[in-house]
């Protein structure tokens, strides 16, 4: 018994060592740093207890951060969710072709992030891009859609919607097919139309994979940063400056490590609350009894 | 064991020697960043040869690292550690920042000998505003650009004006604008007159009309920025009434990866960019092309921009040494023509342009020129401590500005506030 339990800790050590090492040693660290101030040169780090903080408060690109972060995530999260269930239960009706569909919904997923961006750049171009054709064909004028404060943030959450919903499909389609078929034939022999039997069936079914799926849509709302540097590099004015995009900023542009490590924390704050909410207060409904 | 005793004797000879022969060779590592098209990691690479072959005590290795910034990212952060690399090159503008860090030592105090000292003289003084300060030499020019105006000859006949003459100041270029931007029946724009780009870093181009308009933006020991002057909210101005008044340029932010497209596509029939897209331009464009020094307000003036060599501190005294020698033969007037002429950048002294092959090459070629030509009018680019965090705040301004958030005088009255705060611990 003894034996059993040391054997199962030399089992956990070379996944918690990594751990440790790669996540939580750095929080701790960045809590520490941002009680500090930015050493600079000769000058070494000395403490400044919540002046770091303080900062934040008068730091106006954090609070517009801040919001388009906000306005990020209720823009991507409940559109790709709802698109990833329509794709997954598309895709997962008998038909012909289905293979090429998913592959054709999960391509998104696959590309590098970089060359994306790059491509969407152009979707985007003024006068010749492909969305700008489109309007025109239609009569509409032109529009600099990466180029104003009022559209810059919609053509960002654009892209991520369309990275992000495929990814998520993939994970209601293993659900969808783990879903005994004998359900459904028993709905169908009581009668049941087919919208029925998707509401009080298969949606609660798929409530914990859904909750998988919110909790990664937030981590991803939250992370995002690659697109951002391509596509606009925050600008314009700040209008697509989103959380980490501005630790970067403030981090390795500025050089202003201590600052960093305080939004650091924040954004850490944000994300842990977020995750402790949907697991202590979803986590009861979600399971199907 | 007689055998087996003189082949321990023999391994042990053999490591002496390595050890010598390891102790002659001095190692440097040299970071370089791309910026512009082509096959510049091959041509890097020969270079270093090329020096190893000149100079057997000393081992080049160049590390290809991203761009400037994602370099600037490396170098600073193994400095950090304890490891920088032993030269790099960096933006020009990054000399203060480098300097507050404690991770660079002066090309004087490496190198004090009387040609060391010529060749520190020998560099184009308008390179030199962004490479020294402090009456000490931070950095030598490598890679260095400057703003041009490009534009498309065929467009500028169909509307009517003589294609060989570029618009020479503000007012002409408004007037050409005007003629040259296209409208479709229902008042669509299908072409504009002229682009101005302001994505990622708009206080450069910025800088293209605030120098022609007789002003400098900051004080040359870094620490003052003079953002809310008159003149400067008067280009500002006319950069916004280029699209929100007279219409001759798209309102808004203007991308400046997809401006180079916008002119080979003539969806622009004049653009503002880098000498360093001129090979890009010249392989591109399916038209006849010109390249004229930006247009004049009070005076002719544009920026230079680009990157300059640097000597890490934390590197030994004969790796710097070592470092300085590589900088000094990479720079040679032979060198810095054939550089010029595979990128575009503006070969960096005028024994460059004196070379044979540069000399036929502006004959076959004579645009390759105007930037050289234009340097005399040149300035310092934007560059204070704390550089990046001032830079944005004029940048956050701009494009307020440009997207109609904010008037002009509004504008820049804030982002010269904000400077100002960034700026004080630096004021003694």
């Amino acid at each position: 018994m003894r034996n059993g339990a040391v054997t199962g800790w030399l089992l956990l050590l070379p996944a918690a060592a990594l751990l440790v090492l790669f996540t939580h040693w750095p929080i701790v660290g960045s809590v520490w740093d941002s009680f500090y101030s930015t050493p600079k040169g000769s000058r070494p780090p000395v403490f400044i207890g919540l002046d770091n903080y303080q900062a934040m408060v008068a730091d106006e690109v954090f609070w517009k951060s801040l919001w388009n972060n906000l306005w990020f995530a209720l823009g991507t999260i409940p559109v790709s969710i709802a698109l990833a269930l329509a794709m997954a239960l598309w895709v997962n009706s008998t038909m012909r072709g289905r293979t090429w569909l998913r592959m054709a919904f999960f391509t998104p997923t696959v590309l590098p992030m970089i060359a994306v961006a790059n491509i969407w750049l152009f979707f985007y171009t003024p006068q010749y891009g492909l969305l700008e054709k489109l309007t025109t064909a239609l009569g509409f004028g032109t529009h600099n859609w990466l180029g104003s404060e009022s559209t810059a943030l919609a053509c960002v959450i654009v892209v991520a919607i369309w990275k992000e919903a495929g990814f998520f499909m993939i994970f209601y389609l293993a659900a969808l097919q783990s879903i005994p078929p004998s359900l459904s034939e028993a709905a169908a022999l009581e009668g049941a139309s087919r919208g029925y039997y998707l509401r009080r069936i298969v949606l609660p079914l798929l409530m914990p994979t859904t909750l998988f799926i919110l909790v990664n849509a937030v981590i991803n709302a939250v992370r995002m940063v690659d697109h951002i540097i391509v596509m606009t590099k925050g600008g314009p004015n700040n209008a697509t400056s989103l959380l980490l995009f501005h630790v970067y900023q403030v981090g390795f542009s500025f050089w202003d490590t201590g600052y960093a490590a305080a939004l650091t924390v924040v954004l850490l704050v944000v994300l842990a609350v977020a995750a402790l909410g949907q697991f202590v207060f979803l986590d009861k409904k979600v399971h199907y009894q | 064991m007689k055998a087996l005793q003189r082949a321990w004797r023999m391994i042990a000879a053999g490591f002496a020697c390595f050890a010598a022969s390891a102790l002659a060779q001095t190692e440097i590592s040299f970071y370089y960043p791309i910026a512009v098209g082509g096959p510049i990691t091959k041509t890097i690479d020969q270079m270093a040869a090329d020096f190893e072959k000149e100079n057997p005590g000393i081992k080049v290795k160049p590390v290809y690292s991203g761009t400037y910034q994602e370099t600037i990212v490396k170098a600073l952060t193994a400095h950090k550690a304890g490891t920088p690399p032993t030269t790099a090159i960096l933006l020009s503008t990054d000399m203060y920042t480098l300097i507050d860090e404690d991770a660079i030592v002066a090309f004087d105090d490496v190198a004090r000998g009387a040609d060391d000292k010529k060749w520190m003289e020998s560099f184009y003084p308008a390179f030199m505003a962004n490479s020294r300060t402090g009456g000490k030499t931070w950095g030598i020019p490598f890679q260095r650009s400057t703003i041009v105006l490009y534009w498309n000859k065929e467009l500028f006949k169909e509307a009517g004006l003589d294609p060989n003459k570029a618009p020479a100041t503000w007012a002409e270029m408004v007037s050409t604008a005007q003629k040259l931007t296209q409208r479709d029946a229902s008042g669509n724009v299908t072409r504009w007159g002229v682009q101005i780009p302001s994505s990622g870093f708009p206080y450069w181009l910025f800088q293209g009309l605030t120098t022609p308009n007789g002003v400098e933006l900051m004080n040359a020991a870094g620490n003052e920025t003079y953002f809310d002057r008159k003149e400067v909210v008067e280009a500002l101005q006319y950069w916004v009434d280029l699209g929100r008044k007279h219409r001759v340029m798209a309102p808004g932010v203007i991308e400046w990866g997809t401006t180079p497209k916008d002119f080979f596509e003539r969806k622009t029939a004049m653009m503002w960019t880098t000498t360093g897209n001129l090979t890009n331009v010249k392989n591109n464009a399916k038209f006849d092309f010109g390249v004229a020094m930006l247009p004049a307000s009070k005076r002719r003036g544009s920026p230079t921009g680009g990157g300059n060599f640097y000597v890490f501190k934390k590197a030994t005294k004969a790796q710097q040494e070592a470092a300085v020698k590589f900088a000094r033969w990479m720079t040679q007037p032979e060198r810095a023509a054939q550089w010029g002429m595979d990128t575009g950048y503006v070969a960096v002294s005028p024994a460059a342009w004196e070379t044979a092959r540069m000399k036929e090459y502006v004959k076959g070629f004579p645009v390759a020129s105007v930037a050289r030509d234009q340097l005399q009018f040149s300035v310092a680019e934007l560059s204070t401590h704390e550089n990046q965090r001032v830079t944005k705040a004029l940048n956050d301004g701009l494009q307020a500005a440009l997207t109609g958030a904010k008037s002009p005088e509004q504008a820049m009255k804030d982002a010269q506030a904000e400077a100002a705060r960034i700026l004080k611990p630096y004021k003694k």
